[in-house]
C-alpha cells in the first residue's frame, strides 16, 4: 500500500470527504459573498455606475457623517440593552427550570418556552404594536381600570418598544444555552459550598453563577450579534427615533441604491459588534478567574 | 501438532507517537480458550481489534488459519466479536439480531430460521426470539451477542471484556457458562480481560501484557506458579518480595544471599525468567506458614504480627520480619483449632526454599 | 414576606404572560368581528378565514413559500447529515474550525447574509428568483440541522457499526441497515425544523425576493393596509397552529430516536 492509499483509507480523509459538500456550499455562499461585500465596501457607486477602484470614501462617510455615527451608537445601545434585558430575564427562567422542575418535566417546560417563538416573526412584532399602541391592550386596560386618564405614549414608537419587542423575540435563545450550562453544573458542588458554610446567596455567586457563565456568554453572543442586524422591529414599533443601523443598510441597498456605502456600514457594524463581544468575553474570563 | 489458528509476528501499532503494540509475537492454538490479560491501556484491546480487523497494524504480520489477513477487512475475516457494550442493534428483535450475519451471507430463509433457533437455544434464550432488544437485561444482552456471533460458526470468537458490565454474582455464573459453551462448540475463544481471576478460571492459556508488549504466555498454573518477572507475579495474585543478591552459579544451582533468610542454594529452574538481572526472591503468601506451638518447619524465622485482616474462611496477616522495612503478607486458612493471632503477638513463620522464585 | 419559592413562581407567571402575550392575542383578533385590530372586542366571526380563501396573491405566496421550505428542508438536512456524521465519527484536520465556520450563520445577523448574497447574485449578473432565497435559507438552516443531527449521530454507539461490519455486512449495507434506521428520527426532526424556519424567514427573503413574494414578504406588504390586518391575524393563527404541530411531531420523533438508541432523554430542542 502506498502512503497515499493509506491516507485515503484513514479517518482524516474520510471525514474531510464527508464534510466537503457542506463545507463547499458554505464557502461558496458565505465566505465568497462576504469577501465580495468587503470588496464592494471599498468601491464607489454614483447612481448606476460602479467604480472598481480602491477607495476609503465609504468608510469615511460611515464613520464621520453625524447621522451614521448617531445611528451606529443608538444601534449599539439598543443591542446592549436588549442583550442585558434578555439575559436578565432568561437567567431566572433557566434557573427555575433547571433547579426547581423535576427532570421528567424539564423537556416539557423548554418546549413551553419555545412555542411563542414559532409564531410568525412579523406577526409577533405587529402584535406588540397592538399591545403597546395608543388604543392598545395596555392603555385600554389601564384606562378601563381607571389607573390612567390619558393613554400612555412613551411605550410605543420609541426605543423602549424596540428593546421590549426584541427582548421578547430573543429570550428563548438566551434561555436554552443558560439552561444547558446550569444542567451541567454538578449538584454536589453546590451542596459542598453550602456544607462549607456559604449562605444561599453567596454560594450562588461563588459556585452556580461562575459555573454557568459559559451559558451566559453563549446567550449574550447569540442575542447581541444578530440583534444589530434587525430592521423589521425598529421599522414597525420604533418610530422615527427607534430606527437602527440595519434600517440604513437596508435603505442603501434598496431605495438609496448606494450598495457600497451599505456594505461599508454593514462591515463597520459587524466589526464593532464583534469587538464588543470579544471584550465582553475577555471581561468574563477575568471575572471567572477572580471568582476562583 | 496442528497449525495455530492465529499467528502474529512482529506486530506494531502506533497512534501518532504513542506505541500501543510493540513487537507482538503470538500463536493461538486451534480450539483453545485464550485470554489477553493486562491493566487498562496495555494494548490488549488494540491487539484484539487488530485480529478482528478494526485496527490496521503499523507493522508485522497476522495470519488466521494460515491465511494472511493483510488488507482483509473485518467483514471478510473468519472471526466474530462480542463487544464490550454488546452492540445489540436496538431497532431489531432478538431473532433479527441473531439472524443479522446470516442474512448478510444471503443464506436461504429456511436455513437462517433453523440456525437462529439453534443459536438462541444454545445460549438459553428460548422464547425470547420476538423480544425487542432494548428491554433486555445485561445478562440477556450478552447471550444475544454470543448467539449472534456463534451462529456464524466463526473460526475464532473474540470477546472484548464481555463480563465487565455485569454484577459480581452474574459475572461468576457467566464465567462458567462461557467456559462450558466454549467446550461445547469447540471454537477458539480469545478473551480480553483486566480481571486476573476471570482469566485464571476460564482460560487454557493466558498472555499477560504490559505497555504494548507481551510479558508472558502460559497456562494459568504456570503463570501463577512460575511468573517470569516481578511485574507478572504482582499482577497475578499477591507476592512478597525480598531483596536478593546472586553470589555464585555452579551447574544447575545458584547461591544467593536473601534478605532475612540468609545464604541459600537454589536450583536454577527457580529463576523462572532467567538469571540475568535477578535482584529479588518472591514468595506467595500461602507458601509461608504461621506455625502453631506444636508445629515445626525445616526453616523458620521470628516475626511480629502488625496487621490482621479476617475474611471468614481465611485470615491475612501482615507481619514484620527482622531487618526488613515493609511487611510481608501471609494467608492462612482458618481450619479447625487454629486461633486468630492478635496485632503485636510474636509468631514463628515457616518457609521452604523450594517455594522461592528468583525474579528480576 | 414571600418565601423564595413563591417569588420564583410569581416571576415565572409574569414571564409566561409576557412570553405568550402575542401568541394569545393572535387567535383573539382572528375571530374578532371587527375590521380594526384593537380592543374592545366586538364578537365572534370566522369571516377573516373565509377572506383568506379568496385572496389569490396569498395563495401564490403560500405556494412559493412551500416550494422554498420543502427544498430548503431537503438540502439543509442532506448537508446536515454529511456534516454531523463527519464531525461525530471522524477526526479530520481542522475539524473544529471547519465546523465553527459551517455553524457561523447561526450567530451572523441575517441582514449580513441577505446583503452578501444579494451582492453576489447582482455582481454575477444573475436574476433574483425563488432559488436565491432557497440558497440563503439552506445556509441558515444547515447549522440548526447539524445541531439536531449531531446529537442523533452522537447517541449512536460506534460498536454497532463495527458489529455489523464484523458480522459480514458491507459498509454500504451497514449504513442503510443500522445507521439510517437509528438516526431516522433525527432526520425527520431536522427536516421539520428546517421547513418551519424557512417558512417563517423574512429578512433574507425580503432582500432576495425578485418579483415572486414568499409568505412573510406578502405579509410584510399587507401590514401597511389596516383593512387587511384582521385576515392577517387569521393567517397568523393558521401558521402558529401549523408550526406548533410540526414541532410536536419533530419532538416526538426526536424522543423516539433517543429511546431507541437507549439513552435517557434530557432537555428539549436544540
Amino acid at each position: 500500500m502506498t502512503r497515499f492509499q493509506k491516507w485515503r483509507r484513514g479517518e482524516g480523509a474520510q471525514g474531510l470527504f464527508l464534510i466537503s459538500p457542506t463545507l463547499a456550499f458554505t464557502l461558496l455562499l458565505l465566505a465568497v459573498p462576504l469577501v465580495m461585500v468587503i470588496a464592494l465596501s471599498f468601491w464607489t457607486q454614483d447612481y448606476l455606475t460602479l467604480h472598481r477602484t480602491f477607495s476609503l470614501e465609504n468608510y469615511q462617510t460611515a464613520w464621520t457623517e453625524p447621522m451614521y455615527q448617531y445611528l451606529m451608537a443608538r444601534s449599539l445601545k439598543i443591542s446592549m440593552l436588549v442583550t442585558a434585558m434578555t439575559v436578565l430575564l432568561a437567567y431566572p427562567v433557566a434557573y427555575f427550570i433547571s433547579f426547581r422542575i423535576s427532570p421528567k418535566r424539564k423537556a416539557m417546560w423548554i418546549f413551553l418556552i419555545t412555542i411563542p417563538f414559532w409564531t410568525s416573526y412579523l406577526m409577533r412584532i405587529f402584535l406588540w404594536k397592538v399591545i403597546l399602541g395608543y388604543n392598545g391592550v395596555i392603555n385600554g386596560s389601564l384606562m378601563g381600570l381607571g389607573v390612567i386618564e390619558q393613554p400612555l405614549s412613551f411605550i410605543l414608537y420609541n426605543q423602549n418598544a424596540v428593546v421590549l419587542t426584541l427582548a421578547h423575540a430573543w429570550v428563548p435563545f438566551a434561555i436554552l444555552p443558560i439552561f444547558v450550562a446550569l444542567e451541567r453544573v454538578d449538584r454536589s458542588l453546590i451542596e459542598a459550598a453550602e456544607d462549607l458554610g456559604d449562605s444561599k446567596l453567596r454560594r450562588f455567586f461563588r459556585v452556580t453563577l461562575p459555573l454557568s457563565m459559559p451559558g451566559v456568554i453563549a446567550a449574550t453572543i447569540i442575542v447581541f450579534i444578530p440583534t444589530i442586524g434587525d430592521y423589521v422591529t425598529p421599522r414597525l414599533v420604533g418610530g422615527p427615533n427607534g430606527l437602527m443601523i440595519a434600517n440604513m443598510i437596508e435603505l442603501q441597498f434598496k431605495k438609496a441604491n448606494d450598495a457600497p456605502l451599505g456594505a461599508a456600514l454593514a462591515i463597520s457594524a459587524m466589526t464593532i459588534v464583534t469587538c464588543v463581544a470579544l471584550i465582553f468575553i475577555w471581561l468574563n474570563k477575568k471575572y471567572i478567574r477572580e471568582a476562583k | 501438532m496442528t497449525q495455530p489458528i492465529i499467528q502474529l509476528s512482529g506486530l506494531d501499532k502506533f497512534y501518532g507517537n504513542f506505541q500501543a503494540l510493540s513487537q507482538v509475537d503470538l500463536d493461538i492454538k486451534t480450539g483453545e480458550f485464550f485470554s489477553l490479560l493486562g491493566p487498562s491501556g496495555c494494548g490488549k484491546t488494540t491487539l484484539l481489534r487488530s485480529i478482528a480487523g478494526f485496527e490496521t497494524p503499523s507493522a508485522g504480520t497476522l495470519h488466521i488459519d494460515g491465511q494472511s489477513m493483510d488488507g482483509v477487512p473485518a467483514n471478510k475475516r473468519p472471526t466474530n466479536m462480542v463487544f464490550q457494550s454488546y452492540a445489540i442493534f436496538p431497532h431489531m428483535s432478538v431473532a433479527e439480531n441473531v439472524a443479522y450475519g446470516l442474512k448478510a451471507r444471503k443464506l436461504p430463509k429456511a436455513e437462517i430460521k433453523t440456525r437462529v433457533a439453534e443459536a438462541i437455544a444454545m445460549v438459553g434464550l428460548q422464547g425470547f426470539d420476538a423480544r425487542a432488544s432494548h428491554g433486555l437485561s445485561g445478562g440477556q444482552r450478552q447471550r444475544v451477542a454470543l448467539a449472534r456471533a456463534l451462529v456464524l460458526k466463526p473460526r475464532v470468537l473474540l470477546l472484548d471484556e464481555p463480563l465487565s458490565a455485569l454484577d459480581k454474582k452474574l459475572r461468576e455464573q457467566m464465567q462458567s457458562e462461557l467456559r462450558q459453551l466454549q467446550r461445547a462448540v469447540g471454537i477458539t475463544f480469545v478473551l480480553v480481560t483486566h480481571d486476573q481471576e476471570e482469566a485464571l478460571t476460564m482460560s487454557d492459556r493466558i498472555a499477560v501484557m504490559f505497555d504494548g508488549k507481551i510479558a508472558q504466555v502460559a497456562t494459568p498454573e504456570e503463570l501463577y506458579g512460575k511468573p517470569r518477572s516481578r511485574r507478572v507475579a504482582n499482577f497475578i495474585g499477591m507476592m512478597n518480595f525480598l531483596d536478593a543478591k546472586i553470589l555464585t552459579t555452579s551447574g544447575e544451582r545458584v547461591e544467593v544471599d536473601v534478605q532475612c533468610f540468609g545464604k541459600l542454594t537454589l536450583p536454577l529452574a527457580q529463576a523462572t525468567g532467567g538469571l540475568e538481572g535477578c535482584d529479588a526472591v518472591g514468595v506467595r503468601p500461602e507458601m509461608l506458614t504461621i506455625l502453631t506451638e506444636s508445629q515445626a518447619a525445616d526453616r523458620e524465622i521470628e516475626a511480629v504480627i502488625s496487621e490482621v485482616f479476617y475474611y471468614g474462611d481465611m485470615t491475612y496477616y501482615d507481619v514484620k520480619l527482622p531487618f526488613k522495612e515493609d511487611t510481608v503478607t501471609i494467608t492462612m486458612r482458618n481450619t479447625a483449632g487454629r486461633s486468630i493471632l492478635a496485632v503485636g503477638e510474636k509468631a514463628r513463620v515457616g518457609w521452604s526454599a523450594s517455594s522461592l522464585l528468583l525474579l528480576k | 414576606m414571600l418565601r423564595k419559592g413563591h417569588i420564583f413562581k410569581w416571576y415565572m407567571g409574569v414571564f409566561l404572560v409576557f412570553l405568550y402575550a402575542p401568541a394569545i392575542l393572535l387567535p383573539v383578533f382572528a375571530f374578532n368581528d371587527s375590521s380594526i385590530v384593537s380592543f374592545p372586542l366586538k364578537g365572534f366571526t370566522t369571516k377573516w378565514f373565509a377572506v383568506l380563501q379568496t385572496t389569490e396573491a396569498l395563495h401564490v405566496a403560500v405556494r412559493n413559500s412551500l416550494m422554498i421550505a420543502v427544498t430548503t428542508a431537503l438540502f439543509s438536512t442532506l448537508f446536515g447529515v454529511l456534516a454531523a456524521r463527519a464531525s461525530t465519527r471522524f477526526a479530520f484536520p481542522a475539524r473544529r474550525s471547519i465546523m465553527g465556520f459551517i455553524m457561523l450563520p447561526m450567530v451572523l445577523p441575517e441582514i449580513i447574509i441577505g446583503v452578501s448574497l444579494l451582492v453576489v447574485i447582482i455582481q454575477m449578473g444573475f436574476e433574483l428568483s425563488l432559488w436565491s432565497i432557497i440558497l440563503g435559507h439552506i445556509l441558515i438552516c444547515t447549522p440548526f440541522c447539524i445541531a439536531i443531527l449531531s446529537s442523533a449521530f452522537m447517541n449512536l454507539d460506534q460498536s454497532l457499526e463495527e458489529a455489523s461490519f464484523d458480522l459480514g455486512q458491507t459498509r454500504w449495507n451497514t449504513f442503510w441497515l443500522v445507521i439510517m434506521p437509528l438516526v431516522m428520527p433525527g432526520i425527520v426532526a431536522s427536516l421539520l425544523i428546517a421547513f418551519t424556519i424557512s417558512l417563517d424567514e423574512f429578512i433574507i427573503a425580503f432582500f432576495l425576493a425578485g418579483t415572486e413574494p414568499t409568505l412573510p414578504v406578502y405579509i410584510w406588504g399587507q401590514l401597511r393596509f389596516p383593512q387587511k390586518l384582521p385576515s392577517l391575524m387569521a393567517l397568523g393563527t393558521i401558521l402558529l397552529v401549523l408550526s406548533v404541530s410540526l414541532l410536536l411531531v419533530a419532538d416526538y420523533f426526536r424522543r423516539r430516536g433517543i429511546r431507541k438508541t437507549g439513552i435517557e432523554s434530557k432537555g428539549g430542542f436544540l
